[in-house]
């Protein structure tokens, strides 16, 4: 199975370059650690797309809050992908 | 004339396919070394291109990089190379005073053409399409990114003007000084026009796309066997200010801007008009002041295309007629066709000849066409020619436009 986890932080890695993605406290909101704006969540949900096929639609953007409900929100839709 | 009406150059920042800065850019075109290079250009293969090598992220994050665009990435290193390279104590300086002012020959294709290329590799899936591409391509945008760069809050804005680029958004800060509406101009040309594929294909399909097997004999202008243009990005950005305000602040003087012009053709898309680019540059000539025979030296816009060098050589004999001491150079032989930086570069690449009185040669004319021949040329190899006060840049470009910019040597 997909870590979901990984992936999302491989995508952060790669929209945010600067940003150090090693020591991420999972239940903490992702903003909160990292400088993102709302546009890298576009980007995140662009590369969600693209690289897995997995579609987030804008309703559900909140879900990708924290690294901890990106895994319970995502993997679902991995395992379907 | 007042000092509040005289517009000086006090900073120079550049890239160029063969240097990072003034010096090593003016290193170069004295030792006619080439910046063009082969490059493999989608879809078409190996193309002879200048590319620059500068450092993106020395005044830039990675995450803006690639948020940004490459012509704001070029803007944004000339724009602060610019910035230290005037001694301005940036802090204090009023943001609200300034004004950037970019010339591009285009802006958009790499953005659009690299959307649409991502889009075939997805199976055109337009949802895929980034939400970055409109703030990439509203053509502000290098301009743009140089005002989030340097937390710039005066007026910012490309002045789209295809070759001529370089010096209409010379021209634009000059006047915008001279209105009063800013204090400090950024100012000059951009181009990034070497990262997309289209402009590589429209000028082959005009027969008009240099090539060589030694891609440092590719541009060749002037020269019997000129084949076309080598496609270059480029940029070169000035801090232009007031004398009175230069003087105050005991900036050290580039050069004194004292004549322009911008005039166009009316006669075609792509072939130029000589009779029309004479009357630019007595326009310019006349706005400075000066008589054709003051003129020390003429940087041709030459691309190396078939028509375009034989009629500015015909515009440049015409303009000058005997003028003995009018020596004429050019310089995409060095760095082939920077685009919207052509004339910002060439500009600076000759600036120095008012400190060390020599004229860099315009390379790669081995065997002159007789058709371009120009009294005064200098070609191949570098002339001590002594004192050096005024300086005409010339930069056209397609649906005929023509621009003439006047520099002078600074004397108080």
């Amino acid at each position: 199975m997909a870590n979901v986890r990984q992936i999302v932080v491989d995508i952060i890695s790669d929209i945010a370059p600067d940003e150090d993605v090693t020591n991420l406290d999972d239940s903490v909101s992702l903003r909160e650690q990292l400088d993102l704006d709302s546009m890298d969540f576009l980007d995140i949900v662009m590369e969600l797309r693209k690289r897995h096929k997995v579609e987030v639609p804008q309703e559900d953007y909140p879900k990708l809050a924290t690294l901890e409900s990106c895994v319970s929100y995502l993997t679902p839709k991995f395992v379907t992908a | 004339m007042d000092d509040t009406q005289r517009i000086v150059i006090t900073g120079i920042g550049l890239t160029a396919p063969n240097g990072n800065n003034l010096l090593e850019f003016r290193k170069s075109l004295l030792e006619c070394r080439s910046g063009v290079k082969h490059h493999e250009i989608r879809y078409m293969g190996k193309q002879v291109a200048g590319m620059c090598e500068f450092d993106e992220y020395k005044y830039q994050s990675k995450k803006l990089r690639r948020r940004g665009t490459r012509a704001g990435s070029i803007s944004i290193y000339c724009a602060n190379e610019a910035v230290s390279d005037a001694k301005l104590h940036w802090e204090s300086v009023d943001k609200s005073m300034v004004g950037v002012f970019l010339g591009i020959t285009e802006h958009g294709n790499v953005e659009t053409e690299e959307e649409i290329y991502q889009m075939h590799q997805n199976q055109l899936d337009w949802k895929l399409w980034s939400p970055h591409h409109n703030p990439r391509t509203v053509s502000n945008s290098p301009a743009g990114e140089v005002t989030l760069n340097l937390n710039i809050t005066g007026p910012h804005y490309t002045l789209g003007s295809a070759c001529a680029g370089g010096n209409v958004g010379i021209i634009q800060g000059v006047q915008q000084l001279l209105l009063g509406e800013v204090d400090l101009a950024l100012c000059g040309g951009i181009s990034e026009s070497s990262q997309t594929f289209g402009i590589f294909a429209a000028f082959a399909a005009q027969g008009a796309l240099a090539h060589h097997e030694d891609p440092t004999l590719a541009s060749r202008p002037l020269d019997k066997n000129r084949n076309g243009i080598a496609i270059s990005e480029g940029g070169c950005i000035y801090v232009l200010e007031r004398l009175s305000d230069a003087k105050k602040r005991g900036a050290k003087i580039y050069a004194e801007i004292k004549g322009y012009a911008i005039n166009s053709d009316a006669t075609d898309f792509v072939n130029p008009n000589s009779e029309r680019q004479v009357q630019c540059m007595h326009k310019a000539i006349k706005r400075a002041g000066l008589n054709i025979h003051e003129i020390d030296l003429v940087n041709m816009h030459a691309t190396g295309t078939g028509t375009g060098d034989v009629n500015e050589a015909r515009a440049v004999r015409e303009a000058f007629q005997d003028s003995d001491k009018t020596y004429v150079n050019f310089t995409k032989g060095h760095i082939g066709h920077c685009m919207g930086a052509a004339g910002s570069l060439e500009l600076a690449g000759n600036i120095p000849s008012f400190e060390d009185g020599i004229i860099h040669p315009g390379m790669n004319c081995q065997d002159l066409d007789p058709e371009c021949e120009i009294k005064n040329l200098v070609i191949n190899e570098p002339k001590l020619v002594g004192n050096i006060t005024y300086i005409l840049n010339n930069s056209f470009g397609m649906l005929g436009i023509n621009s003439a910019l006047i520099v002078k040597k600074y004397s108080v």
